[in-house]
């Protein structure tokens, strides 16, 4: 090719895009839109992930094998000194958890002196905060975020004093206070350890550190490495971000398919012209995909700045999503990285490829000769309606299999894509046989007209349809997952917190003399007592509570045996919740190791939502023998509802006990509930963002439609119909489109929601939900559906409605 | 500037003044600490564990050892207590404000293996403990112990030490065969002109006997060994940059002890303790010992004088010294120059040499 022919080739070509601006625009809006919903996506599980690697190689946890109590307790200071004076170089950790409510932090005392060096947090080893200002001035460490968040409430004045002398140190993760092992002791009143690190390598001529453990009994070894429970835990979570992120990517990619269709269909002429011309074929492709690599790259760049945004955006949000769900903290600053942009590029051109691949087909085998037929592009025949049905079918028998015989994450949610493709494939066929159906009653002339322009339609529009469909039903299904999830809930809270007023004391004085001034003035006061301990070596919470009818009567029992809480109460059994449940297999009636040494039988299994860990309970007397050093700080009370508000004032006056020590039901409910909203803001937005995505799909198929549909509709006005009709019919078309979406979407919808809450909730969360519907949310949803198709259309109707008629009789003398 | 050089300066207090203020901070201000005091007798056996009035004190062992084919070898043992803060009492037990270093070291011709540990006291990680006559310093399983068939006058008559590091580890029992000796008057051992001093004891007539453990095996080892005791609360001047130090055991049964510190405008300031056979001590202060480079050789990095001119002309001694190893680096949190060493000329030995702030 000369260089003359390729620059009169290419702006032969380039004039499309500058008489049609609105498809430039629709193209790099759809595949931008595609790859950043994507790349956003995508940057927020990376950020997520990078947050829990940085949590997990804390302090060498990838690297250092760990000294434990089988029990998971504070273990002797003496077995660190005994170890190291036997030789070996362990270093002692104090890890706790300080304050409570949102803000309650995660503390970690180190000892700088004996720790490996590459164990240290990331600033300490490369110096950028001095060792000496943690061991010597006892200084802690924090992100400069989890001070801006405020405080948890219930803090001693020593702990605020320790805490407001707080490095920033940025690296580490939201919500995690780091100092020297004294600093913490003094800050949290325990003296630990809770943990040794077991350096390496161990010094010349000593027996492998686990001989000496295993004369110990209680003390086990955690090999490095095995312990990200955060990872694993929040699997499902990016999973489900991956399956929006993708799904927003084909819905843009639908968008960009419809417009670059639609530009080589109004190009054939051109094209064909240019190979009579003498435009080698090759030629002509190396141009037109040269020119799709162009969009591509604009859209990419454009894509990746919106990404950016969109994962800056939701961030706070993931954030509080994670942390409600998995008491995981990541922050809420992005850092950008480099990966992204090329990641954002490649998706991009994957995407343009994708999406111009089937014209760049047609135009290899573009004929000369042959005039063009309108339509063809988008026209698929009855035929490939059928087998793509069929195949939709199929995909919702393998759905059903998944339900009834799939166990795991991964398979249930290639269950879900195969149900929501399924669906998606189905909707074309199911909306032409409707649309016949419902033709058969028809009578009006011309009712049936548009009944059977709807159906010709059919084939354009199936992508943007299927792109609705997947919208709708997907947020068909998350709002009444969210719905049944919040119903549950509630009610479960009103059963567990039936106490008026909960109190938590500092030391056991402080909680002999607030129950000496309570107890002539409640109707009861119920204590308990709770220790850290693992459960199938993971961290879980054991524990003591009493017998009272307020738990007799409203405890959220799944399953229990007959008269499980007295029996507990008495020491003859242990409850435990269903996420311990779920997790080891355990049902009511078997057997469970409350410690090493004490086994009870299961008497009940309780919903304990919203807890990512395992937790069981056996009766306080049984609790104060195993755990004498936690003895029960914690006190619920029964009173009169009305004097809750005097009665806690009455406390801090009499007793001492700070305001912050005390906490009454509602608010409690309402900082779960606060909590509950916020875990699933981010699907919320993420919901919005792809029904959005969908109406512009079906908005840039609609442009594409009505230019060629001039052809059919020309024929309907000469024969004497007005303009605004026929706007109007083009107008409730789409609308009627939409409604119809709207009617497969609510059982695919529906049927997601029992797939997220029997199966995928039950593998990531450890608790399954009964499935409940809300008419009103579903209503809303339908509408708007045919809301965004309403306004999708707004414009090409308003377009014909103002169509010169001098416009309309051309199309009777040109043929294309 | 990484982690294990700022652990260093943990041990030198306070990161930004740390070389202003003498080699490892030793010339920090001692406001707030036990002062040494000239009038104040050293007494034993009180005096041979820990002050923690005094902020640095350390025990310090190096033996000039032959194994069984007649092969020179050295071990170093050596255990430093540092006050981070003048004590005012603790609320929990990792903080008594007590900071513990150990350095262990066997140099042979052609290898050097050190080892170094920390420790926060009160932990009882390491301390150092005197039951009736008795005495214990440890950290970790680094141990320098009386025997219970030491003498009732002298706790440290016969002693053990031991310690162990990646690829290294020995035992060694020691019977002292001569006095303790005081050094500078009667223990009060003067380091500046500004007056600047320590409490400063030695027992260097150790016989030795033990076992050293390499990574080719275990070899009996015998010799001599010296114990140095020191205790201070701010031994050095601010100026003072480092010191050169050396311990010498002559074929004449005669020992020399002698230091010259570097001060950052190039001045010395010399000391020395010429030890008679019978353990009569002779105390020279500054000038009296000259001690000249007159070898260098590059290790580290760094460019050190590992052979010495060390004269004293009032004892007819002019020798030169030769390092067995001049690559005894001690490259840890701290590092400095430690190794043993050989006379020739008017007296033979052998000793150690210390060479510090290069």
């Amino acid at each position: 090719m000369s260089r003359t022919l390729i620059l009169t080739t290419l702006s032969a070509l380039l004039g499309h895009w500058r008489r049609h601006p609105l498809q430039v625009f629709a193209l790099i809006a759809g595949l931008a839109l595609a790859t950043a919903l994507w790349s956003g996506v995508q940057a927020l599980n990376a950020e997520a992930r990078a947050s829990y690697a940085r949590a997990a190689n804390l302090l060498g946890q990838d690297q250092f094998d760990r000294i434990l109590r089988q029990d998971g307790r504070v273990m002797d200071q003496a077995i660190f000194s005994k170890l190291r004076r036997t030789g070996y170089l362990v270093s002692p950790l104090l890890e706790t958890r300080l304050g409570s409510g949102p803000n309650a932090l995660r503390v970690l005392g180190i000892d700088p002196l004996t720790l490996p060096v590459a164990a240290l947090p990331e600033r300490l080893q490369s110096g950028s905060i001095a060792v000496t200002d943690i061991l010597l001035e006892g200084q802690v460490l924090m992100t400069s975020d989890t001070a801006s968040r405020g405080l948890p409430p219930d803090l001693t004045e020593q702990a605020r004093t320790i805490l407001g002398n707080a490095r920033y140190d940025d690296t580490l993760a939201t919500g995690l206070v780091i100092g020297d092992i004294a600093t913490i002791a003094k800050l949290v009143g325990e003296t630990g350890p809770t943990a040794l690190i077991v350096s390496t390598p161990q010094p010349f001529g000593l027996a492998p550190i686990d001989t000496w453990l295993a004369s110990q009994g209680d003390l086990i070894l955690q090999q490095a490495e095995t312990s990200n429970d955060l990872a694993r835990l929040t699997d499902s979570f990016h999973l489900n971000l991956t399956a929006f992120g993708f799904l927003a990517f084909a819905v843009g990619l639908f968008i960009t398919h419809a417009t670059i269709g639609l530009a080589f269909e109004q190009r054939r002429t051109s094209l064909r012209a240019l190979r009579a011309l003498g435009v080698p074929l090759v030629g002509l492709i190396v141009l037109l995909a040269a020119e799709l690599g162009v969009f591509a790259l604009v859209s990419g760049v454009i894509g990746l700045g919106l990404g950016y945004g969109l994962a800056t955006t939701l961030l706070p949000e993931v954030s509080a999503s994670l942390r409600g769900l998995y008491g995981a903290d990541i922050g809420a600053a992005l850092q950008f990285d480099p990966i992204w942009a090329v990641a954002a590029l490649a998706m991009s051109s994957i995407g343009a490829t994708i999406a111009g691949a089937s014209a760049l087909w047609r135009v290899a085998r573009l004929p000369i000769l042959r005039s063009a037929t309108p339509n063809s592009w988008a026209q698929t025949s009855a035929a490939l309606r059928l087998v793509q049905a069929i195949l939709g079918l199929g995909l919702l028998a393998l759905s059903g299999l998944v339900v009834i015989f799939g166990s795991g994450l991964m398979i249930g949610f290639i269950g879900l894509a195969a149900l929501l493709l399924g669906g998606a494939l189905v909707l074309p066929f199911g909306l032409s046989v409707l649309l016949a159906g419902i033709a058969t009653r028809v009578r009006a002339p011309f009712l049936h007209w548009a009944l059977a322009d709807m159906r010709l339609s059919l084939p354009a529009l199936s992508l943007s349809l299927m792109a609705l469909l997947l919208a709708l039903s997907t947020n068909i299904g998350v709002s009444t997952m969210v719905g049944s999830f919040r119903a549950t809930f509630t009610g479960w809270l009103d059963q567990r917190l039936a106490s008026e007023l909960y109190l938590t004391t500092a030391t056991p004085e402080q909680a002999a003399r607030v129950t000496d001034y309570l107890t002539p003035r409640v109707d009861a006061i119920l204590p308990f007592a709770l220790a850290d301990t693992r459960f199938g070596g993971l961290p879980a919470e054991l524990h003591g509570l009493v017998d009272h009818a307020t738990y007799r009567d409203h405890w959220p029992f799944l399953e229990a045996l007959p008269d499980a809480w007295s029996q507990m109460t008495e020491g003859q059994g242990v409850v435990i919740n269903e996420q311990l449940a779920r997790r080891e297999g355990l049902e009511p009636g078997q057997d469970f190791d409350v410690t090493p040494t004490l086994t009870l039988p299961i008497l009940g299994i309780y919903s304990d939502y919203g807890n990512p860990e395992g937790q069981a309970i056996i009766g306080l007397d049984l609790f104060k023998t195993l755990f004498p050093e936690s003895p029960p700080l914690r006190f619920a009370l029964r009173t009169d509802p009305a004097t809750v508000t005097d009665l806690a004032a009455d406390i801090t006056e009499a007793t001492g006990l700070s305001p912050q020590s005390m906490i009454n039901q509602a608010a409690v409910k309402d900082i779960s509930l606060r909590v509950f909203e916020q875990t699933f803001q981010v699907t919320y937005a993420l919901n919005a963002l792809t029904l959005g995505v969908a109406g512009f799909a079906m908005f840039t198929s609609l442009l594409t439609l009505s230019e060629m549909r001039l052809l059919q509709i020309a024929p309907i006005w000469a024969a004497g119909q007005r303009r605004q009709k026929l706007a109007w019919a083009e107008f409730l078309r789409i609308i009627a489109f939409a409604s119809f979406c709207a009617i497969f979407a609510l059982p695919l919808g529906l049927a997601l929601a029992h797939y997220l809450l029997a199966i995928i909730n039950v593998e990531a969360f450890g608790w399954r939900l009964p499935l409940q519907i809300f008419p009103a949310d579903l209503v809303k949803l339908c509408a708007l559906a045919a809301g965004a198709a309403a306004i999708a259309a707004l414009w090409p109707a308003w377009q014909l409605a103002r169509l010169s008629p001098h416009r309309l009789l051309g199309l009777f003398a040109h043929e294309r | 500037m990484n982690a294990r050089s700022l652990l260093a300066l943990v041990f030198m207090w306070i990161a930004p003044v740390v070389y202003a203020q003498g080699f490892a901070g030793l010339g920090l201000s001692a406001e707030g600490y036990a002062a040494v005091d000239r009038s104040r007798p050293i007494t034993f056996p009180q005096d041979h564990t820990a002050h923690p009035d005094y902020r640095i004190e350390w025990w310090y062992l190096t033996a000039n050892l032959t194994d069984a084919a007649g092969n020179p070898l050295g071990a170093q043992w050596t255990v430093f207590r540092n006050a981070t803060r003048p004590a005012d009492g603790q609320s929990n037990a990792w903080e008594d404000g007590q900071i513990w270093l150990g350095h262990a070291a066997v140099t042979l011709p052609d290898q050097h293996y050190h080892s170094e540990r920390y420790a926060r006291g009160g932990t009882s990680q390491a301390g150092a403990l005197l039951t009736e006559n008795l005495l214990e310093i440890w950290i970790d399983d680094w141990g320098l112990q009386s025997l219970n068939t030491a003498s009732e006058t002298d706790a440290l008559n016969q002693i053990i030490v031991s310690a162990r590091g990646d690829t290294f580890s020995y035992e060694l029992t020691l019977t002292s065969h001569g006095p303790f000796v005081r050094h500078g008057v009667n223990g009060f051992s003067v380091k500046s002109n500004e007056g600047q001093a320590s409490y400063y004891y030695s027992q260097p007539f150790y016989q030795v006997s033990g076992t050293i453990t390499l990574p080719n095996g275990a070899r009996k080892v015998s010799g001599q060994a010296w114990l140095d005791r020191e205790w201070s609360s701010q031994p050095l001047a601010a100026d003072q940059a480092g010191w050169d130090w050396v311990s010498l055991h002559f074929e004449t049964g005669e020992k020399l002890m002698g230091f010259s510190l570097r001060s950052r405008d190039e001045t010395r300031f010399t000391s020395a303790t010429w030890i008679a056979a019978n353990g009569q001590p002779t105390a020279y202060g500054d000038g009296a010992l000259r001690m000249t480079p007159i070898v260098t050789h590059d290790v580290a990095g760094r460019t050190l004088p590992v052979g010495w001119h060390i004269t004293l002309p009032d004892q007819g001694l002019d020798i030169r010294t030769n390092a067995l190893n001049p690559n005894a680096w001690m490259g840890g949190t701290i590092p400095y120059w430690e190794g043993p060493v050989f006379s020739t000329g008017s007296h033979q030995g052998r000793g150690y040499l210390e060479m510090t702030g290069y």
